[in-house]
């Protein structure tokens, strides 16, 4: 089959429109270049896709998931766990769970808003405690990023003064929930932090966009753009400067390479027809999440690159991390006959609790942030499943029908989200044998939780149950036991893969340099979750976000002095 | 108002005579014939239920959750519909339902010599009593207990997420809010926060 080539050469290829690719072309286009902008799902538009306002009564199966979306039929992800005609592998004795949605926008369009700096420590954690690797840079380096991205973009928040959860520019946070209430006055009594949530909801008007509604469905895609979202926010500005061109339904197969061994371009299939054609550019950036970035950049290989695109030294694929996390659940009658009134709020997490403990006095290293939920949310498919397993019990019958009512908003749930140090026996590769319906050679993942994830997931249990009690509640979910591995959640689960292609002043045990540049290659970069040396318990996203427009920056300064 | 499973025999039974003619005429069986007539009657017509497991989902629904002074039944809430529905369109719960009927009706015949629906209330609830409780359940009724739960969580999503259930629980969201005023001060003060 003939590749189909672009006639045009464009400045920049960016492969994936999610959070780093759509700040990269955004800050490139308005920049002055010439952008193409390669995504490997279709066009949606929350403005017209999105399931918002729609009751669980108007669909089918009442909000459940279906194939196409592993999150629930009304949830924005046009994808799930597994892709029809897209595997990967798992390294025997490996659990690995890998999300992917394939969708203009990509995760942004559903994932929880939770946007929180990382801290002045978090960059230099090695030093502190010996393990895992330090940044590059630094917080000196990120904050003027995190301000500009804080403006741009909007968040709610309140400024607390704490050293690691760096203050911001913040909206006002809005009122708490009563469980909210409840909540933080069992954490005062056990001298746990529990403070407003930063969150890039709009609480207030910003740059054309309205204030949230307050109708608790980020998840479906917000059609009134009041909350953060790639083409909510950062594509009408990159589209507006006329340089950026939108490539939907192109699946990336490999970054060509010159005998020089500097990247020429993208090679891509065009799902809609099937048809392999080729975007060619002086710069190409990979966004296309951590580990399909790692991917594609293995999956590039040339003479130059015998082990993949910027793999010279091994690094590709290695360091992968992800959260840790666990959830527990309480009953608490105080809630029964609770007066009726809208709880939804904006995505239901008005408050949380940042870490707030010394690392000195415990067994375990780093820490996690609680998040909580509760209330009276929408009805919904699922509705107090397993009510036999609470102090209510099962039953049948008007007795039945009453215990429902007395549970419904009488259950608070937490989740515990915690740093990972990478080990040796964490990273993807590529299959040596399976490929995806293109052809294109698919990812084996290899994970191994270590005592130290396992050590701090217990702690959450300990103080979820701690809170739970001083809460005068009941716990719905037993304590798990080390056999259980303290209830973690396998990797994958939640969702915040990153390290597969990090940064480093050394190109022996990293990647890309402290500008995410390929230390292989100066015109390849890389704008999504792989850059990043550790994963703090804050979620990745607004690091992401920060990370990509410092390396936009760079790209534009290095073309304008002639250097890529 | 619907009318309870006896009353349903008996209408089946009077479409069975008036289309018995129809029937010999095109060889259809009586459960088809009384589909027919359900779907000209402008009644659901089950896609997954046989016409007998479908009357005992609609008996067993309401005896889970009742109509009350709130609110409807299970059945007024159209639960049965979409519990068929889902069957219909998650493979994997077919064989535990239909096979959850099924035991439900063998343990009848066993105690009582007859089917779950020709069993009176007080029969079956004496049965029910013995699967509704996991907490006291015997061992060798673990099958019956499992089926229970499953369909008694069913039950709960298609009748709470349902327009009545909605109502019933005075779930008040899934509005635009201009502004949000926070926790109310009656619910503040029941909590003792304020």
């Amino acid at each position: 089959m003939q590749i189909i080539r672009s006639r045009k050469k464009y400045d920049v290829a960016i492969i994936g429109s999610g959070a780093g690719g759509g700040m990269a072309a955004k800050v490139l286009a308005e920049a002055g270049a010439e952008v193409a902008l390669l995504e490997a799902g279709p066009m949606w538009d929350s403005e017209k896709d999105s399931e918002m306002f729609t009751w669980a009564y108007d669909a089918p199966r009442r909000g459940a998931a279906i194939p196409e979306r592993h999150f629930g039929e009304l949830h924005a992800g046009l994808g799930g766990w597994s892709l029809d005609g897209e595997p990967y592998t798992t390294a025997p004795g490996t659990e690995f769970d890998w999300f992917r949605v394939r969708m203009l926008g990509g995760r942004t369009n559903h994932w929880g808003r939770i946007s929180l700096r990382f801290g002045p420590d978090d960059f230099k954690a090695r030093t502190k405690d010996g393990l895992g690797d330090d940044w590059p840079i630094g917080y000196d380096e990120m904050a003027p990023y995190y301000d500009k991205i804080d403006r741009l973009i909007g968040i709610f928040g309140s400024n607390e003064g704490l050293h690691n959860e760096p203050d911001g520019i913040f909206q006002p946070a809005p009122e708490p929930m009563c469980y909210e209430h409840f909540v933080k006055r069992g954490c005062d009594g056990l001298g746990i932090t529990c403070i407003p949530s930063r969150m890039s909801i709009l609480t207030r008007p910003l740059n054309g966009r309205p204030a949230c509604h307050y109708c608790g469905q980020c998840g479906r895609g917000c059609a009134a753009h009041a909350n953060f979202s790639t083409p909510s926010v950062l594509l009408p500005p990159a589209l507006e400067t006329g340089r950026l061109e939108l490539l939907t339904q192109a699946m990336a197969r490999e970054v060509t390479t010159n005998d020089e061994g500097l990247a020429t371009g993208v090679s891509y299939v065009d799902k809609t027809t099937g048809q392999e054609r080729h975007v060619r550019a002086d710069i190409v950036v990979l966004a296309a999440s951590a580990c399909e970035s790692a991917r594609l950049l293995l999956n590039s290989k040339a003479p130059r690159h015998e082990n993949g695109l910027a793999n010279n030294t091994g690094n590709v694929g290695r360091y992968l991390m992800d959260s840790t996390g666990t959830d527990a659940l309480g009953y608490f009658p105080q809630f029964e006959d609770g007066v009726p009134h809208n709880e939804d709020g904006a995505n239901g997490n008005h408050m949380y609790m940042p870490w707030w403990r010394d690392n000195r006095e415990l067994d375990f290293p780093r820490g996690y942030h609680i998040e909580f939920w509760g209330g009276r949310g929408m009805p919904r498919y699922g509705f107090l499943n397993g009510i036999e397993k609470t102090p209510l019990g099962g039953g049948y019958g008007q007795a039945l029908k009453d215990n429902y009512r007395k549970m419904y908003g009488s259950r608070i749930g937490f989740s515990g989200r915690g740093e990972m140090i990478p080990n040796e026996d964490t990273y993807c590769e590529l299959d040596p044998e399976a490929v995806d319906r293109w052809g294109i050679p698919v990812l084996r993942f290899h994970f191994r939780w270590s005592e130290h994830e396992l050590l701090q997931v217990k702690h959450m249990h300990e103080t979820f149950h701690g809170l739970i009690h001083e809460l005068g509640g009941t716990p719905l979910t037993p304590m798990p036991t080390a056999e259980e591995g303290y209830g973690i959640l396998p990797g994958g689960r939640i969702i915040h893969e990153v390290g597969v292609t990090r940064m480093g002043d050394s190109p022996r045990t990293s990647v890309l340099n402290a500008y995410c540049q390929a230390h292989d290659a100066k015109n390849v970069f890389v704008a999504d979750g792989g850059p990043l040396v550790s994963q703090p318990h804050k979620n990745p996203t607004w690091t992401i976000l920060a990370l990509a427009m410092r390396t936009s920056e760079y790209i534009a300064e290095e073309r304008r002095k002639g250097e890529i | 108002m619907r009318p309870n499973g006896k009353q349903m025999r008996r209408r089946e039974a009077l479409a069975l005579l008036a289309a018995a003619p129809i029937a010999s005429a095109f060889a259809c069986n009586g459960a088809e014939v009384a589909r027919a007539q359900r779907a000209i009657a402008g009644a659901y017509v089950p896609r997954f239920f046989t016409e007998s497991e479908y009357e005992t989902v609609r008996v067993l629904v309401d005896i889970l959750i009742p109509k009350d002074a709130r609110s409807g039944s299970a059945t007024d809430a159209g639960v049965p519909q979409f519990m068929d529905f889902l069957m219909d369109d998650q493979p994997e719960r077919r064989t535990p339902m239909r096979g959850g009927l099924s035991w439900l009706d063998a343990e009848c015949q066993v105690r009582f010599d007859r089917t779950f629906l020709d069993c009176d209330p007080s029969e079956r609830s004496g049965l029910l009593d013995e699967i509704a409780h996991p907490e006291r359940a015997r061992d060798e009724l673990s099958h019956g207990v499992s089926f229970f739960n499953r369909f008694r969580d069913l039950t709960a999503t298609g009748f709470f997420s349902s327009k009545m259930g909605v109502a019933d629980l005075r779930y008040m969201g899934n509005e635009h809010v201009t502004e949000w005023t926070g926790c109310p001060q009656e619910q503040l003060d029941k909590l003792g926060l304020s």
